[in-house]
């Protein structure tokens, strides 16, 4: 009896004759997921993918849990294909719900057995194999009841090259392998927006490379030290992040000395995806990602965006524009990124911040605000003094 | 290597070399447990005993009276829990001021959570609490005074001397404590003579490493322990006593005792301000004029520009300050300190810490001053209009 994990993948049915290319590079994921795990093994079989060797390290199921590409999985035991081998298991694993959910042995729990066979040959037929297994727990275990209809557990049984059994069905990450979807430029800022933009465009098969503007010394040594933490939560989603640390003070200071500050916000959000794009064309990437939001903030205006998107000729994603800020948070609870992104490091400085922001910006006027800046300059020197960091999980 | 100057020695002190010696001894060679009843435990407890001796000889107490804490937090929740939970009997009443560290804040809050009744002393704009107003906030139920030697942001110094003097003429005499950790090596301080009753040092504050300090408990004030075990420390804080911290706090005190001259910081401060208004003259300094503050303390705002983006620009260029009010980009988030010496918001803001160490030299007050300037002289142009 050995402890295993049965891994299930979903759309990636859906490639026809790419689908090879996908199982690969999922299988590579896996792998990789599950590095810091001494001595796991993951293989490929028909429509799944099996992880042996597992032993008693709960973690495991959390790291697989956060696979893109995987729709659901299960926590299974691994026999003979023997009928014998098949009640003890569904034994243990039946016993182990229970205990899961506090079953008193007074109550009544009602369970189902339901059995598949891709292996034809096994001496009992789906139906003979799930009453001969039910009977036994019948017999074993005092309190229980068989109900078809709407039982509190299910034990399945699959007789494959060799037979599993489990109780539990736990959804996956779903989505598809990230690096099967090309690449793009996440624009990170170390608030609670971005990081989930960066985790639902990855989700999509997506390989992101983060930019992050620091602006020592108005934001801190710690600010740029969480958004290395973001990156390393995204990364158990994403497999490793290079992040690219632009300075941004001196932008931010040839703004603000020389251009109106009501427009400071949406210049600098300018610049911002201008140096994106630069990076991108040159880390071969086909898009941009943003956290905005539609109507969030004054930066965020259908106006402003208008303005911002207007910097730049690639792509942007937006996959947060039609989200409220409450399903955004729920979001990023989820995914582990809000405990880091709400600690108070970011925006420590308003020097910069006008007080009072232009909501709806003329385009023309934005234009020519621009030009009080030596803007290709400043791109250019802002790109030769990247920082770069290769962050994994 | 750049020359860094370290000026935040109000947060912590690099430990001194003689200290670290002393501290890697008793780590690796005299590493006993002082209770074992083996040589080994003997000399960790003769150790023990010296290390005491030499914080009591400093202050001028009997080392029966010296309880080893984990650090200055500890010593004062300690004193004041302590304190209240062993006369909540004969009252329910403490009396501290706004301007207290945070370990001692808290503290108090807990114990109104928990039913008692806190005052809160005011301070003058120097930030110095006024004995007259201890005087009437005592009542007949008042179990404990705690208010602190010198204040940790501005560096203020509270006259101990005289509100000792004043609470022993009290009929119920209520326990005095006072945190002097940050005046412990730099301030007189003589509990006996004084009527300090309580009194809370640590040692990362003065170049012993971090995780040991000591309560001062004067003979027949009854503390109610905050944790049970073996018995150490006379039943008042059970625990395996930390050797190398206690021995590094001993080392660091003989240090002070016995090599340092006491006016040093003062002249050290003296040149710093000197330099500093010079060269930067609409800085404004928050607290207590520098000749009458705390030697080691100077809290000075540079109004327009942020505290904690003159910090950074500062680390940057080897500098290393403290700011007055922590990330206040939050309106309503100003230092309590500040805010008590009704200290103006955007002077509160721009408000940075320099702390000095005896190992701070002269010409480091020269340089800090010229960093300074060049910092001021280069975000001036980003002050928001």
């Amino acid at each position: 009896m050995e402890r295993v994990a049965l891994l299930r993948y979903g759309e990636i049915h859906l490639k026809g004759l790419n689908r090879p290319y996908f199982e690969r590079a999922l299988y590579n994921n896996i792998v990789k997921a599950l590095e810091p795990y001494e001595g796991i093994t993951v293989r490929k079989a028909e429509g799944r993918y099996y992880v042996e060797n597992i032993g008693d390290d709960p973690r495991v199921f959390d790291s697989i849990a956060k696979v893109f590409g995987i729709i659901s999985f299960s926590p299974a035991l691994k026999v003979e294909k023997d009928v014998a081998a098949i009640q003890k298991a569904a034994e243990v694993l039946l016993r182990e719900a229970m205990e899961a959910q506090a079953a008193t042995q007074k109550e009544t729990f009602t369970f189902k057995v339901e059995s598949r066979r891709s292996d034809k040959s096994f001496y009992l037929n789906s139906m003979e194999l799930s009453r001969k297994v039910g009977g036994y727990l019948l017999r074993r275990i005092p309190n229980l009841k068989v109900d078809v209809h709407n039982p509190m557990m299910t034990v399945n049984v699959e007789v494959r090259e060799w037979a599993y059994v489990y109780c539990q069905i736990i959804p996956g990450a779903g989505g598809m392998p990230v690096g099967t979807n090309g690449k793009a430029v996440l624009l990170l800022s170390g608030g609670i927006d971005s990081p989930v933009a960066g985790w639902m465009i990855a989700k999509r098969g997506v390989e992101i490379t983060a930019v992050h503007y620091h602006s020592f010394p108005y934001t801190s040594e710690r600010s740029k030290e969480k958004v290395i933490d973001l990156c390393r939560i995204l990364s158990q989603y994403c497999g490793e992040i290079k992040l690219l640390v632009v300075p941004f003070t001196r932008i931010q200071q040839e703004l603000y000395q020389k251009c109106p500050h009501n427009m400071l916000t949406i210049l600098m959000r300018r610049f911002m995806m201008r140096i994106a794009e630069v990076v991108a064309h040159k880390e071969d990437a086909k898009a941009l990602v943003t956290g905005e939001s539609l109507g969030q903030v004054a930066s965020q205006t259908i106006e402003s965006l208008c303005a911002t998107n207007d910097a730049v000729s690639m792509p942007v994603f937006r996959p947060l524009i039609g989200m409220d800020k409450i399903e955004i948070m729920d979001l990023a609870r989820r995914i582990g990124t809000y405990e880091t992104s709400i600690l108070p490091y970011e925006d420590c400085c308003t020097v910069f911040v006008p007080k009072h922001p232009v909501t709806r910006p003329k385009l023309e006027k934005v234009r020519e605000a621009e030009k009080l800046v030596e803007g290709d300059k400043l791109i250019e020197e802002a790109v030769a003094n990247i920082e770069v960091l290769n962050i994994k999980g | 290597m750049r020359h860094e100057i370290y000026l935040d020695n109000a947060a912590t002190t690099p430990v001194h070399p003689d200290v670290a010696q002393a501290v890697m001894e008793c780590m690796l060679h005299d590493f006993g447990n002082p209770s074992s009843l083996h040589r080994m435990g003997l000399r960790a407890e003769k150790k023990l005993k010296e290390a005491r001796e030499r914080i009591a000889s400093a202050l001028g107490v009997d080392p029966e009276g010296v309880f080893f804490t984990s650090g200055g937090t500890e010593a004062n929740n300690l004193a004041i829990i302590g304190t209240a939970l062993a006369r909540k009997r004969e009252g329910r009443h403490c009396i501290t001021t706004q301007v207290e560290h945070p370990s001692v804040l808290n503290t108090f809050k807990y114990l109104e959570k928990e039913g008692w009744e806190v005052t809160y002393l005011p301070v003058n704009r120097d930030g110095v609490v006024s004995p007259d107003d201890v005087r009437r906030a005592i009542r007949p139920d008042t179990v404990l005074v705690s208010i602190m030697h010198v204040n940790n942001e501005i560096g203020s110094i509270q006259p101990i001397q005289e509100i000792g003097r004043l609470l022993k003429a009290q009929g119920n005499s209520p326990v005095f404590h006072v945190d002097a950790v940050q005046s412990f090596g730099k301030l007189d301080i003589k509990p006996v003579q004084w009527g300090i009753d309580l009194l809370s040092i640590s040692g990362h504050k003065i170049h012993a490493p971090k995780g040991i300090g000591a309560l001062y408990i004067r003979k027949g004030v009854k503390i109610h322990p905050l944790q049970w075990g073996g018995g150490q420390e006379k039943g008042v804080r059970s625990g395996t006593e930390n050797m190398p911290g206690i021995v590094g706090f001993g080392e660091a005190v003989r240090w002070l005792e016995e090599e340092v001259d006491r006016g040093y910081l003062y002249r050290l401060k003296g040149i710093l301000v000197a330099e500093l208004t010079e060269r930067v003259p609409w800085a404004v300094i928050n607290g207590p004029p520098p000749e009458e503050g705390a030697p080691h303390i100077l809290s000075v705002s540079f109004p327009g520009i942020r505290g904690e983006v003159m910090l950074h620009a500062l680390e940057e260029r080897g500098v290393y300050v403290g700011t007055g009010s922590a990330c206040s980009s939050r309106r309503g988030h100003m230092s309590h300190v500040l805010e008590a010496i009704d200290t103006k918001k955007d002077v509160a803001q721009g408000a940075i810490r320099l702390s000095l160490s005896y190992l701070n030299t002269e010409d480091e007050m020269r340089q800090a001053a010229r960093i300074i300037e060049q910092c001021v002289k280069e975000l001036e142009g980003f002050v928001r209009r």
